[in-house]
């Protein structure tokens, strides 16, 4: 693939975030509620689109694994799921601001927060997994694994926290919203899409070297594990 | 004796299904084992008798607090030594490549997938039933729908725990820093079926005007029945080398 592609996607991406900004806060008219502080829906709402776009990326590299295991998938999960973790975080960070002025607390039990509260430790988990097991096989599988079982809980845990009651207001449609506000919006969740690419083009490539170079010098590897074989082969 | 066993699922259809026969085995294993030494049920139960008195202390002797939400001490007791439980039916199989030697038996893996999950829902049981006397004496409170539901929900609830909580396990038992892994991954996890447990509890004890049971106990089977799917799926690769 052409060199400057990725380079180019992450300042497009950067780019379209400033023009973004611009639309969002002086294009894009007040909301007749609450005034200024919607604004951050411009940023909060695709941070969590794209979270989950990265999370299903690594969902279905996971499952992709375990039926065609390649490096290029174990490493493309883990990039995803990192980036993922982060857009979440970030969406979460914003909501949790936007919360305050508006329902007038910073943390409430609604299913959708709660969902992705749930959701960004149940990531973390799988992030602190990969990082504890050194066998790059078996961290693959093992990690593989956890991420299928992880992505399965998203519907049970949306529907046993919405038998809670709920207070997130109700999606709107682009039919009810003025087209300025729809069209700042899609503009920003464009620039966050290159922006996700970018990071996780550029975590995979990372990713991947790290892979190749555990497989080709295992032993330049610090000691996976002291099994009683590898210490008595040491004493040798 | 079991031998001959394996020689006739070579020729025809067997009248009990062989995956069967040797969840039944390493069930009959897991249990001969812990009734040898009793240390793990021993340790489980004054642990968690441990960790209902814990609470009592953390949030004072406000005894009306304390009895209307008995429910989800009992279950935080039973998901704390859960933990303790889990991690110690892998690091058995641990000692000596047991696992290993289980496997080149060999054992279908599905089968020490499930002789293990409900090796471990037993166990959690079993300290629920113990736990349920003292509950009621430390928070005072009253089963009001009959002991039978409340079975039900601590069969459901438990299961629920095991069936990740298993593969899990399985996968952390291997790994470094094992003791901080299991919990970290199983917890957000079985939330939704901690939820669901705790409601229900609460439900059972205290009456349930609104009936709404019926909906948090169809949330555990369903709960049940994905993690036991994608237990029965996963587990071969987790301990496949």
């Amino acid at each position: 693939m052409r060199k400057w592609l990725r380079p180019a996607v992450g300042v497009l991406g950067f780019a379209m975030l400033v023009v973004g900004a611009w639309f969002g806060l002086v294009k894009a008219p007040p909301d007749r509620e609450m005034g200024d502080v919607y604004r951050i829906i411009y940023v909060h709402v695709p941070c969590f689109w794209m979270a989950f776009l990265a999370v299903t990326l690594n969902f279905a590299c996971s499952a992709l694994y375990l039926i065609k295991g390649s490096w290029k998938l174990d490493a493309l999960a883990e990039s995803s799921a990192e980036v993922g973790v982060l857009f979440g975080a970030t969406g979460l960070t914003l909501g949790s601001i936007w919360a305050r002025p508006t329902w007038g607390v910073w943390w409430t039990w609604d299913p959708r927060l709660t969902t992705a509260a749930i959701m960004l430790v149940s990531y973390a988990g799988y992030l602190a997994l990969r990082r504890f097991v050194e066998d790059p096989e078996r961290r693959a599988v093992w990690s593989a694994v956890v991420a299928i079982i992880a992505f399965a809980d998203v519907p049970i845990i949306w529907y046993s926290v919405q038998w809670w009651k709920s207070q997130h207001q109700i999606q709107s449609s682009p039919k009810t919203v003025d087209p300025q506000m729809v069209f700042a919006l899609r503009w920003n969740a464009l620039a966050m899409l290159a922006l996700l690419i970018f990071f996780i083009w550029s975590r995979y490539r990372i990713a991947l070297r790290d892979r190749q170079q555990e497989v080709a010098l295992p032993d330049a590897l610090p000691p996976a594990r002291t099994t009683p074989v590898q210490a008595s082969g040491a004493l040798k | 004796m079991r031998s001959t066993a394996v020689a006739q699922v070579g020729r025809k259809r067997p009248i009990v299904p062989r995956l069967f026969t040797e969840t039944v085995l390493i069930l009959g294993k897991d249990l001969i084992l812990e009734w040898r030494t009793r240390t793990r049920l021993n340790a489980l139960i004054f642990f968690s008798f441990a960790t209902l008195l814990m609470f009592s202390f953390a949030l004072g002797p406000d005894t009306k607090l304390l009895k209307e939400n008995a429910g989800g001490y009992f279950w935080l007791a039973i998901l704390f030594s859960s933990v303790l439980a889990l991690g110690e039916s892998f690091r058995i199989e641990r000692e000596n490549a047991s696992l290993d030697g289980l496997r080149l038996v060999p054992i279908d893996a599905k089968a020490i997938f499930l002789g293990k999950a409900l090796g471990n829902a037993l166990l959690l049981v079993l300290l629920g039933i113990l736990l349920l006397p003292v509950m009621v004496a430390l928070y005072g409170v009253t089963v009001a729908m009959g002991i039978g539901r409340l079975f039900a929900v601590l069969a459901l609830g438990s299961m629920a725990i095991s069936w990740p909580g298993t593969v899990y396990s399985a996968i952390a038992s291997n790994a470094r820093a094992r003791d901080v892994l299991l919990p970290l991954l199983l917890f957000p996890l079985v939330l939704p079926a901690l939820l669901a447990a705790v409601k229900a509890t609460g439900l059972v004890l205290h009456g349930d005007p609104m009936l709404q049971l019926g909906s948090w106990l169809g949330l555990l089977i369903a709960f049940n029945l994905i993690y036991w799917a994608l237990g029965l799926a996963l587990f071969p690769q987790v301990i496949e080398d």
